[in-house]
């Protein structure tokens, strides 16, 4: 039998061969999926996310660990579809219109699959109305938005307008390395989280409404 | 090629064999809290006292950038170029992605500034260059465009060439653009870097411009920042980096040890200077 804490622990080393071969095989002992994802996957990547969170880890191993958590998702995905595991909530994430910073919003987004989210990153650079349509398409629960510059930090509060406008049940999430939780209140965000993993507790609190 | 910016009172020229020229890039309040709500409370003091001490650790050059949640840049740029004109006689740059606040500073400023930026996008070619024109200002062109910031060597020339045209075009003199090549972080993307390299050679190569970086963006989320910005500045310089926009007080040493390195420090004298004085 594959040991769940060693996917755990070759998550967190960003092993991605190793987490995509025992995560197979895992399965095909017939191990629980749910139990392979929330003890091999899920709990690899979150105590990365506290080390990163923490200072001790640093962005590569950030990056390589998210990897490897998502080709060990790959492998469970065929049977998460089939309703093993309900998903955590819909997400759509991007980074706001002007701002072509990318590592930000994909490292939460990453993080939010780990947690069982069905996420569409619609990438970088986003008008509002393309927020509302991938909204609209994905019946999205939650809409998480990016923005790293001030400026186009500024643009969250159209995209939050555009939102409400159309009339989604969508809950607008905000983060970014300028954005502050008095910034989220004053344009009307549903939310706001300082990093990645306080991002996936905020998403879940959202998403619970 | 020899581009020339001025204030009132002093003239800086960037260029080939040149010693490298130093942008201060600190007066900025993006992850800067207490310039940040100085500024939004229209307290220019900070402003001064950053202008001054960059000055006083050898920046050529300032480049000013007020973008703040709360603040209208087109009020408040025009206002902080002003009060640094009145503190320090270094040429400035003036730095804002809004068309508008760029010319409410053009039109304050004395001398021939720099402009941060221009970049390949369709609406910020159609609106900066014509500034660029009627001020006789020169400028910073980002290849960047519509579709983001290219991942490869090849795209990032291709936007270069794109505004060196048409800034041509509208008869602006292609010494006056200056070309920054984008950094992003080593730690998302092992080969970012090398790709900046290697435009930056490319772009020297094929344009003969002068070459400007933020550099500092090399190192998010890495341990010991300044030891990677330091190593990548030095690489930079000898493909063809001729006016980095950095921190000064921490890059000057690297910069001038590059120069030396690179034969643009005759004797030495000027590394040995700034020894002596312990900066």
């Amino acid at each position: 039998m594959v040991d769940l804490i060693k996917i755990k622990e070759n998550v967190i080393k960003g092993e991605v061969d190793e987490v995509r071969d025992m995560v197979k095989k895992a399965v095909d002992e017939g191990q629980e999926v749910k139990k392979i994802l929330d003890e091999g996957l899920i709990s690899g990547i979150s105590i990365v996310g506290d080390k990163y969170e923490s200072g001790e880890f640093f962005l590569p191993e950030m990056v390589i660990a998210a990897t490897a958590m998502k080709e060990g998702l790959k492998v469970l995905s065929p049977f998460l579809l089939r309703g093993d595991i309900k998903t955590a909530g819909t997400v759509i994430m991007g980074t706001a219109k002007g701002d072509i910073h990318d590592i930000g919003k994909t490292i939460v987004g990453t993080m939010l699959e780990g947690a069982g989210f069905t996420v569409t990153d619609i990438g970088v650079d986003v008008e509002p109305d393309k927020f509302v349509e991938a909204a609209k398409e994905n019946d999205a629960d939650l809409i998480g938005v990016s923005a790293l510059l001030t400026t186009t930090m500024m643009g969250m509060e159209d995209i939050i307008k555009a939102v409400r406008g159309a009339g989604l049940k969508a809950k607008v999430m905000i983060g970014g390395a300028s954005v502050t939780q008095e910034f989220a209140d004053e344009i009307g965000a549903d939310g706001y989280a300082p990093d990645a993993p306080s991002a996936v507790g905020k998403a879940k609190e959202l998403v619970k409404g | 090629m020899k581009t020339r910016l001025c204030s009132a009172t002093k003239e800086v020229i960037i260029g080939d064999e040149l010693p490298t020229v130093l942008i201060g890039e600190r007066i900025n309040p993006t992850g800067k809290k207490r310039m940040t709500a100085a500024l939004e409370a229209g307290d220019l003091e900070v402003v001064r006292k950053e202008a001054l001490a960059q000055v006083e650790a050898g920046a050529d050059i300032l480049d000013v950038n007020v973008a703040t949640a709360m603040i209208d840049e087109v009020v408040m740029l025009p206002k902080v170029v002003q009060a640094v004109m009145d503190t320090v006689d270094v040429p400035l740059c003036l730095d804002s992605s809004k068309p508008e606040a760029l010319e409410a500073a053009l039109k304050v400023y004395k001398g021939k500034p720099l402009i941060n930026s221009v970049t390949g996008q369709k609406d910020s070619l159609r609106r900066v260059l014509p500034l660029i024109k009627e001020y006789k200002a020169a400028v910073i062109g980002m290849t960047v465009d519509d579709e983001g910031i290219p991942n490869d060597v090849e795209r990032r020339v291709a936007i270069a060439h794109k505004i060196v045209e048409r800034a041509e075009k509208l008869g602006i003199a292609r010494e006056d653009v200056i070309i920054d090549c984008v950094t992003m972080t080593v730690g998302a993307d092992a080969r970012s870097a090398l790709v900046t390299i290697e435009s930056i050679r490319r772009i020297r190569e094929e344009l003969g411009v002068n070459i400007t970086l933020g550099a500092s963006n090399v190192s998010f989320g890495l341990p010991n920042r300044d030891l990677i910005n330091s190593a990548f500045l030095a690489i930079a310089i000898a493909a063809g980096l001729n006016c980095p926009v950095i921190n000064v007080v921490k890059m000057r040493p690297t910069v001038l040890a590059a120069d030396l390195v690179l034969a643009r420090d005759k004797n030495a004298m000027r590394y040995i200077k700034a020894q002596r004085q312990g900066r």
